[in-house]
């Protein structure tokens, strides 16, 4: 046992720090030392999105080869129409909203998990084909509805402390205790043991389907409240406002150390990818480069990370 | 389940005979299916002209399912192959039109390119979910860089082929029977196909016999690349003029097409005659059928999600009723 758990503490998170660092150094030099505080605060900001949604895939990723939910994009949507929706442009009904995003986005993840047990079909399709109806929801939901947030909703996801966002602190806190869950909980093991060997988790007594139940509803319930934030945070919802989420909680994953062949999990990479890939962006915003040189180097950068990193060790 | 189906296997053979045979027809029944409905619907779009219409772009759908089925042969996804579909394009309403050498060397390169990813992948044993969706910027940000705004101009001797009318049966039909077809005795007929599909269902006993895994992964990307290439040249042949983003929705239509051909995401299972079924499934269900039957714009995605999961189900019920007897 002790074993696994220095093979999880071997830091392979370490890399993507370092990368986020590396490319954050590129920009200030680029700009000559100017307003790298700045980029650090923004970077944060909008980190904490892709963490959070990147906390729910790194969970469903975990459970093992083939889990991964692909209808975080159509989650977001949706949940960020259902959130501005309820809280109708009046700040006391914040809590509320929030509520019902989280509902809303446990409910696609239940979806999620029923599609993929009843039909005993890959995640990869159950995910995506709930992604359609999902996405037909919102389209037909969000029609003519004027979805902007509550003033004092959209000023709290813009909160900063010391130049620290306060929902950078927040979801700071949040992955402490989603590592704690991961590592130091019955259930967290559960999730790594069935990602490792579902069948030898099966008959060691995990109760795998609760176990993946929750971790899919979990991830939903992220997604949705990460609609809900985001629709706060750049004011107001709509149909794409998740789009870029597929690839960003995917990415964060691997780039962080999580193994996409399950059963290994690793949440301060989570944290790292993410900065890594936000300052990425950031960077080459710096240099001025056109649409599709941005697009291209970001591709590159994503191909030369993940293969400077390597994949597991042959073992089967 | 997989034991408790092997052991009930032995004891009730004729039944699993007839479990695999009516999982191995799936695919045409859920295609006889949508036809049946259309022509309920609206018996007119029966005809020459009809199918000519309906399947027009199922050309295309079917040479990039085709090209996912030869990644998932290795237990393996391209999530690129839509923004790639997309690049072909624009090389294709661009140079190939107007300097072919250049175009045809471009082409040529990609597929190189290709190969060298699958390489790649196996070398460095890298996830191919990441790898490829990385490869879509790559492939996205070059469209761009070639073709900033839909334009250019398709060949006009791709035009032409496109647009051949043989007589009695549409063209879209006889390009598919001829893709399924090469598919078919490509993997399923020559040895080295059943070391193809042997590297998805055992790499370690292929290596053993002594095959080089590396040349398996390469040729699968390599004939991804191809048909890829072949997937957006027929596509700007009917559109004449390209787009960056014209491929964008066939990544997800090539892996459903591949799935609802009755492949397998692990195990080397795929299946060419499927996987073209499959696409003309989604081809003909994702829009004239929908619109047939009326349902608005909205719902059309939708409609889309529903019949993969019934058809899924359908798969579901046929293994079942068979293991529950």
């Amino acid at each position: 046992m002790t074993g696994v758990v220095r093979t999880l503490l071997a830091r392979p998170w370490i890399w993507s720090f370092l990368g986020a660092a590396i490319v954050w150094l590129a920009a200030i030099a680029f700009t000559g030392g100017y307003g790298g505080g700045g980029m650090l605060t923004a970077a944060l900001s909008l980190a904490v999105f892709t963490v959070i949604v990147g906390v729910g895939q790194m969970f469903v990723i975990t459970l093992g080869p083939g889990n991964v939910d692909l209808s975080l994009p159509a989650n977001i949507g949706l949940a960020s129409a259902v959130a501005m929706k309820t809280m109708g442009d009046d700040d006391s009904r914040v809590v509320i909203g929030l509520a019902a995003a989280l509902a809303c986005g446990v409910a696609v993840g239940i979806v999620n998990y029923l599609l993929i047990r009843a039909l005993r079909i890959p995640p990869i399709i159950a995910t995506l084909s709930a992604s359609f109806v999902i996405q037909s929801v919102d389209i037909s939901y969000g029609r003519g509805l004027q979805i902007k947030p509550p003033p004092g909703f959209a000023d709290f996801t813009n909160i900063q402390v010391l130049g620290v966002p306060l929902l950078a602190i927040l979801t700071a806190l949040f992955a402490v205790c989603a590592s704690v869950a991961l590592h130091r909980t019955i259930w967290g093991r559960s999730v790594q043991a069935i990602g490792q060997n579902i069948r030898a988790a099966r008959l060691a007594g995990v109760k795998v389907e609760p176990v993946r139940f929750t971790a899919y509803a979990l991830c939903g319930a992220l997604g949705g409240l990460n609609g809900a934030l985001l629709a706060g945070y750049f004011r107001g919802a709509n149909v794409d406002i998740g789009n870029e989420y597929l690839l960003a909680s995917i990415a964060v994953v691997v780039i962080g150390g999580t193994s996409v062949s399950g059963g290994k999990a690793n949440l301060p990479g989570v944290w790292g990818g993410a900065l890594f890939l936000v300052l990425l962006l950031t960077m080459l915003n710096t240099f001025g480069v056109s649409a599709g040189v941005r697009l291209l180097l970001t591709g590159l950068i994503i191909v030369a990370v993940i293969t400077a990193a390597g994949g597991e060790k042959r073992t089967r | 389940m997989t034991s408790l189906s092997a052991a009930s296997a032995s004891s009730r053979k004729s039944g699993a005979d007839f479990r695999r045979s009516l999982r191995a027809a799936l695919p045409a029944l859920s295609l006889a299916l949508v036809i049946a409905a259309i022509a309920w619907l609206n018996p007119r779009a029966i005809s020459y002209f009809g199918f000519t219409l309906m399947l027009n772009l199922a050309i295309p759908i079917a040479l990039v399912t085709m090209a996912q089925m030869f990644v998932i042969a290795c237990n393996d996804l391209d999530l690129s192959i839509g923004a790639f579909v997309g690049f072909v394009t624009c090389v294709s309403a661009t140079w190939l039109r107007d300097e072919p050498w250049l175009g045809a060397l471009t082409l040529v390169g990609c597929v190189a390119l290709y190969a060298a990813l699958g390489a790649l992948i196996y070398l460095r044993n890298l996830p191919s979910i990441v790898v490829t969706l990385g490869m879509s910027f790559v492939w996205q940000g070059l469209a761009i860089l070639l073709l900033p705004k839909p334009g250019g101009k398709a060949p006009l001797w791709l035009q032409a082929i496109m647009g051949v009318k043989p007589p009695f049966v549409p063209f879209p039909i006889v390009a598919a029977v001829l893709i399924a077809a090469v598919g078919w005795f490509g993997i399923m007929r020559t040895s080295y196909g059943a070391i193809l599909r042997g590297a998805g269902g055992n790499a370690v006993a292929i290596e053993r016999a002594g095959w080089s895994l590396l040349k398996v992964k390469a040729t699968l990307f390599a004939l991804a690349g191809t048909f890829g290439v072949l997937s957006g040249m027929a596509l700007v042949g009917i559109t004449t003029s390209a787009d960056a983003n014209i491929g964008n929705g066939y990544t997800l239509l090539s892996i459903a097409g591949v799935i609802l051909g009755g492949g397998e995401f692990v195990g080397g299972k795929v299946s060419p005659i499927g996987a073209v079924l499959g696409a003309l499934t989604m081809a003909m269900a994702a829009s004239p059928l929908l619109t047939f039957m009326h349902i608005p714009p909205d719902w059309q995605v939708a409609a889309n999600g529903a019949i993969l999961i019934i058809v899924l189900a359908a798969r579901v019920l046929i293994s079942r009723s068979g293991t529950d007897r």
